[in-house]
């Protein structure tokens, strides 16, 4: 018999870092399962070409960093960000571009600042906005949804993944798209002439949003985060969206319910607003930086030049986060309010 | 002049940039004058790194020399009681690389503190005066004894007593300067694969 | 209904309490030898008052306190005193402290003792002077003199005396067992407190899950002006400052005391201590400790001696000793492993814990930090753990300062949360202990700064004295010296000869070292730099004559010490010294042949 030494506490909680990491690819099922149903297998193909690339990066990466790959690839955070980055690449991209994508992501983004807890940005994000500035023609092409056009099937999804040249599918603009290139249409002619559009947003859109938001409801449940960032980041882009409404004229910017169920909003919300590492810590500072990726997002979706505009505002607040949490520190048991910031 | 200008575009950015420099140096000079701050002297934060134990291993004849030595650009790597994090802290007080340890000035020991036996002792006041900081006490022909919580351990005394009664002693590990240690942050690395193996052993074990 | 305020954080861990909050309170015997540490509170070591076989009596003094903050120290049990030596003492690092050792002899026999039925026939001070004389220091766990906290500080009023029945760690019912079996004692000795300082209102504060305690508490409590009051169940609802923020809704100032907001705060087994010391007159030679955990049979709560080894304890509870144990004081949050079972259970030994491996395992290697914030919403001193773990890991001291890292309690929610499996708590002990031996060290370097600097002051203030005592002597004898030739004109010699031995002194003590200790620093770097360039060879020469020289010397002192009747003691310590460099003479000599030889 050997009497250990180990620090207190002896007891430990129910969380655990590889398990919060599963819960979150658990929770992107239902999204992903409904971007198949509206957009083919695209979005599949990409995820698991992307997770192959991912493990291939995660486990060199760590090599060269002289660490137990056996130990850190269990932690599931590469899994993760090529699963984020999969969904938000458009279905049926090429193989290189999800390659390239998920490379950055991984090399550049997380291993190059030490790995996963001490990158500043979000990998996923980073990798897309990386593709988006290098390859704006292949990321701004996004398949038609079911009824929209034709649904390629399973083996052509592969094909055009891995032999993009000889893949012949049709693209067609996203809603969001078509929204900021609108400068005469009413919205409700622009509704009635393209077939994008469903009941409350773009086909396939919004009840992938739907699906998100379920996943990140769920997630919410299971207290793998907090409510306050994902909720200050809708609550301020439906604010905005409210504002400048305008009644659907032409140049309005879209209703509120347009823009929480188009593009990447609820992806957003609950899987890459909620990314610990690159947000906020504090409650307050999760307040403000969700609230203004939100703001963020409704600019540069209405103003910008970007077909959509998380993966930005992300990545902008992402620099700001430790400004915030300088800011936002709690004041200390016993300690005056004045005294907690200087 | 505005048509010279507007002829010579070079002549224009010349002077722009000129008068743009000419407002700029003006401003940072106002605010140095102004917001000037008084620091320590350079020789009093290095003097308030150094250990103060007047041990004079670095060559000098005690720390606040070596601290104006130092200041006249002598090799900070000299002082073996600061040890590393001396070191450290003088580099990053005076912006230099920091160095490994002089090991012509000797090691980094453990703190010591100077013990005479009190018995062997035949009051010759040597060591009284070579001890740097006044720690020990006695007079001709009576018997002296360190002031321990006065004492530097900086050995000086050492060498010029004639009976050799007086001992380095180092302190031990006990209760009273015992603390937990950092986790030891390898542990991310290596060590990490071979507690893997012990732990994936042990459940085959519980599992068997 | 009292309004109750919350604090910040806190954790929900599994209670585990039902496994030994069942069955009633058992005595567990005398054992056959007992050990006393001479501190088992904070402050300094008791002084032992017994001899080594000595008799003692049950309730006897052994070792008397040193100092305001600290507690005398009691015999147990009848017995011989069998040492006063270092022993291995609970205490995570393992080390051993100075012990007293007992062997009982079975007779458990009292010394005599008397009590104070009505304990308002006694001053505040002299009440005090009982507790502290009984030995009682703070039961929860972190074992403070209760003497000194109920000690008032002259002009500090004090508006509300808690007393603390919360046990909100896992596993431990020591607390609960106590106030559902003797809540009669808990509720006499919170009045006895409250006797002593009268506060505006004496407060109980017990956690909702032990419903038994709340109604006993209450049925003894019932017509007096003690509340009980159900809080919560919440971890770290115990900790003090935790308990008072819960019950008044004040914070005690960072690096304070309750005293300073008008609290005071004692544990229930320390009233019950109180009541036990004051009415009966018995001093705290014993304790409830639980055993718990799944590796014995009979988890329970135990009365124990203080000073029973902990292996007598967990055998009385059918410990089970398994692979890879581990015994834990305390609870599972802030206790701490114990090195050996030869400790003694102490006055702070609240619970004893023996996990198996499958019930508490031991922690996987640390994940990276993935800043999720789960510690900063936990922590209930709102601190920003993850950000602490940062400065710590990069050893910024000043940082951790700023960060408030003092205010941490150590309570163990950060860790418990860390998805990563951190050992926050460790990181913030170290760089604590680091912080304080930092201070410290920089307090004692600007203290013997000012010594070195006072030194040097003092030797050139010396070396001017000297100067004008040589100018004036000069003065003086050329004065006389012109008296001389104006008189005589032919007796100039001895006088001439005095000026030239005068001359010749100066001349000498200009050109000797003015500064003895710069003279040691050149002699001292001398010896190291040719220590460092010669050969061993012409070391061990150099140390051979060195020790021959140093051998010579001390014999011709000792020839004229012989001759000039010196005192025995000054011959002794020569001879002694000489015997000694004669040895060394003879090992240099043989270190000289064997490099000789090489």
């Amino acid at each position: 018999m050997g009497l250990l030494r180990i620090t207190s506490p002896h007891a430990h909680g129910p969380q655990h870092t590889p398990r919060v990491m599963q819960k979150v690819l658990l929770a992107t099922l239902p999204g992903i399962v409904v971007l198949t149903h509206f957009f083919g297998f695209g979005t599949v193909v990409n995820i698991l070409w992307g997770s192959v690339v991912a493990l291939l990066c995660e486990t060199l990466a760590l090599r060269l960093r002289g660490r137990s790959p056996g130990f850190y690839l269990r932690d599931c955070s590469a899994l993760v960000t090529a699963f984020l980055l999969g969904i938000a690449l458009p279905p049926y991209a090429p193989w290189w571009l999800v390659a390239v994508g998920i490379a950055s992501a991984i090399l550049l983004a997380k291993h190059l600042y030490g790995g996963l807890g001490y990158n500043p940005f979000n990998p996923a994000m980073a990798g897309y906005v990386i593709l988006l500035i290098s390859f704006p023609v292949q990321m701004t092409a996004w398949a038609p949804p079911r009824g929209a056009g034709d649904i390629p099937g399973l083996l052509q999804a592969l094909q055009a993944c891995f032999t993009p040249d000889a893949f012949d599918g049709s693209t067609m603009a996203t809603p969001l798209d078509l929204l900021k290139q609108n400068d005469s249409l009413l919205l409700q002619e622009l509704w009635a002439q393209s077939p994008q559009f469903g009941r409350w947003a773009g086909i396939g859109w919004e009840w992938a949003n739907l699906a998100f938001l379920a996943g990140g409801l769920w997630l919410l449940q299971q207290r793998v985060f907090s409510w306050h960032a994902p909720l200050a980041m809708l609550a301020s882009l439906s604010l905005l969206a409210g504002i400048f409404y305008d009644g659907g004229g032409s140049a309005s910017g879209g209703s509120p319910l347009f823009h929480l169920l188009s593009g990447a909003t609820m992806l957003g919300a609950f899987f890459i607003v909620t990314d610990p590492v690159t947000s906020a810590v504090s409650v307050r500072g999760r307040l403000i930086y969700g609230a203004m990726i939100g703001a963020l997002v409704y600019i540069i979706r209405v103003r910008g030049n970007y077909p959509d505009a998380v993966a930005f505002a992300v990545l902008i607040m992402n620099f700001a986060a430790p400004f915030i949490d300088h800011y936002t520190q709690p004041r200390t048991y016993g300690h005056q309010r004045s005294e907690g910031r200087e | 002049m505005f048509e010279l200008l507007a002829q010579h575009p070079l002549l224009a950015a010349v002077l722009t940039l000129l008068l743009l420099g000419a407002v700029f140096g003006a401003i940072l000079g106002f605010a140095a004058v102004r917001f000037e701050t008084e620091g320590d002297p350079i020789v009093e934060q290095i003097n308030a790194i150094l250990p103060q134990t007047q041990c004079g291993q670095c060559g000098y004849p005690g720390c606040r020399p070596y601290a104006e030595a130092i200041a006249n650009g002598e090799a900070i790597n000299k002082c073996p009681p600061g040890g590393e994090a001396g070191i450290q802290a003088l580099a990053d007080l005076l912006d230099v690389e920091a160095l490994p340890l002089d090991a012509e000035h000797g090691e980094e020991q453990r703190k010591a503190v100077a013990f005479i036996r009190e018995d062997e002792c035949i009051g010759c006041t040597k060591c009284i005066q070579a001890c740097p900081v006044d720690a020990i006490l006695g007079a001709a022909k009576q018997m002296h004894t360190v002031i321990a919580s006065e004492c530097t351990g900086c050995d000086l005394c050492v060498e010029p007593c004639p009976v050799d009664c007086i001992d380095m002693l180092y302190e031990q590990d006990s209760l009273h300067n015992w603390h937990w240690p950092l986790p030891d942050p390898t542990s991310h690395r290596v060590e990490i694969i071979a507690t893997d193996r012990q732990s994936a052993a042990r459940s085959s074990d519980e599992a068997a | 209904m009292r309004k109750i305020s919350g604090f910040h954080g806190g954790i929900h861990p599994a209670q585990n309490k039902a496994q030994s909050s069942q069955t009633p309170i058992v005595f567990t015997g005398i054992p056959p030898q007992l050990v006393f540490p001479l501190s088992q509170h904070i402050g300094s070591a008791a002084r032992p008052v017994v001899s080594v076989g000595q008799r003692v009596l049950k309730g006897q003094v052994i070792a008397e306190p040193v100092g305001f903050v600290s507690v005398p120290v009691h015999a147990s049990t009848s017995g011989t005193v069998r040492a006063i030596e270092e022993r291995v003492i609970a205490h995570p690092s393992g080390h051993a402290a100075p012990c007293i050792v007992l062997t009982s002899d079975g007779a458990d026999e009292w010394v005599e003792h008397s009590g104070v039925a009505d304990y308002r026939s006694l001053s505040p001070g002299a009440l005090l002077e009982r507790i502290r004389g009984a030995g009682i220091a703070g039961m929860g766990g972190a074992g403070f003199p209760a003497a000194v906290k109920l000690a008032l500080q002259p002009g500090k009023k004090i508006d509300t005396l808690i007393i603390n029945g919360t046990e909100c760690e896992p596993y431990i019912t020591a607390d609960d067992r106590l106030m559902r079996e003797r809540a009669a004692q808990v509720i006499q000795g919170a009045q006895i407190l409250a006797y002593l300082v009268a506060p505006g209102e004496t407060l109980v504060g017990v956690e909702d899950d032990k419903p038994e305690s709340l109604a006993a508490l209450r049925a003894a409590a019932a017509g007096s002006a003690i509340e009980i009051v159900e809080i919560p169940t919440k971890y770290p609802s115990g900790g003090e400052k935790q308990l008072v923020e819960i019950l008044t809704g004040r914070q005690v100032p960072s690096g304070g005391l309750p005293a300073d907001i008008g609290v005071i705060c004692q544990n229930v087994g320390t009233a019950a201590a109180v009541y036990q010391a004051i009415i009966h007159g018995r001093p705290l030679i014993s304790r409830i400790t639980t055993v718990t955990g799944a590796a014995v049979r009979a988890p329970g709560n135990f009365d124990v001696l203080l000073g029973t080894p902990m292996h007598f304890l967990l055998e009385r509870a059918g410990w089970d000793p398994g692979d890879r144990q581990r015994v834990i004081m305390g609870g599972p949050m802030m206790g701490f492993t114990v090195a050996s079972l030869e400790a003694p259970v102490v006055k702070t030994t609240n619970c004893l814990l023996a996990p198996t491996a499958t019930e508490l395992p031991t922690p996987p290697p640390a994940q990276a930090c993935i800043r999720c914030g789960m510690c900063a919403q936990v922590c209930p001193a709102s601190l920003l753990p993850q950000q602490l773990f940062w400065f710590a890991q990069g050893r910024e001291f000043d940082k951790l300062e700023q960060h408030n890292l003092f205010d941490c309690i150590e309570c163990g929610a950060c860790s418990w949360v860390c998805p990563s499996n951190i050992p926050l708590v460790q990181y913030y002990r170290a760089s604590k202990a680091e912080i304080v031996h930092l201070r410290r060290d920089s307090d004692k370097a600007e203290h013997s700064r000012l010594r070195f600097e006072a030194r040097q002051e003092r030797l050139a203030r010396e070396e001017q004295e000297k100067e004008a005592k040589r100018a004036a002597r000069r003065e003086a004898a050329q004065q006389r010296a012109k008296q001389a030739h104006e008189g005589s004109g032919t007796e100039e010699d001895p006088i001439q000869a005095a000026i030239e031995r005068a001359r010749a002194k100066q001349a000498e003590a200009q050109q000797g070292a003015p500064d003895a200790a710069q003279a040691a620093i050149e002699r001292a770097r001398q010896a190291r730099d040719d220590r460092a360039s010669e050969a061993p060879r012409d070391q061990a020469r150099l140390q051979l004559e060195k020790a021959q020289q140093r051998l010579r010397v001390a014999q011709a002192k000792l020839a004229e010490c012989r001759q000039s009747d010196a005192a025995d003691q000054v011959i002794e310590a020569l001879e002694a010294s000489i015997a000694r460099l004669t040895e060394k003479v003879t090992a240099a000599q043989r270190q000289l042949d064997a490099a000789q030889e090489a």
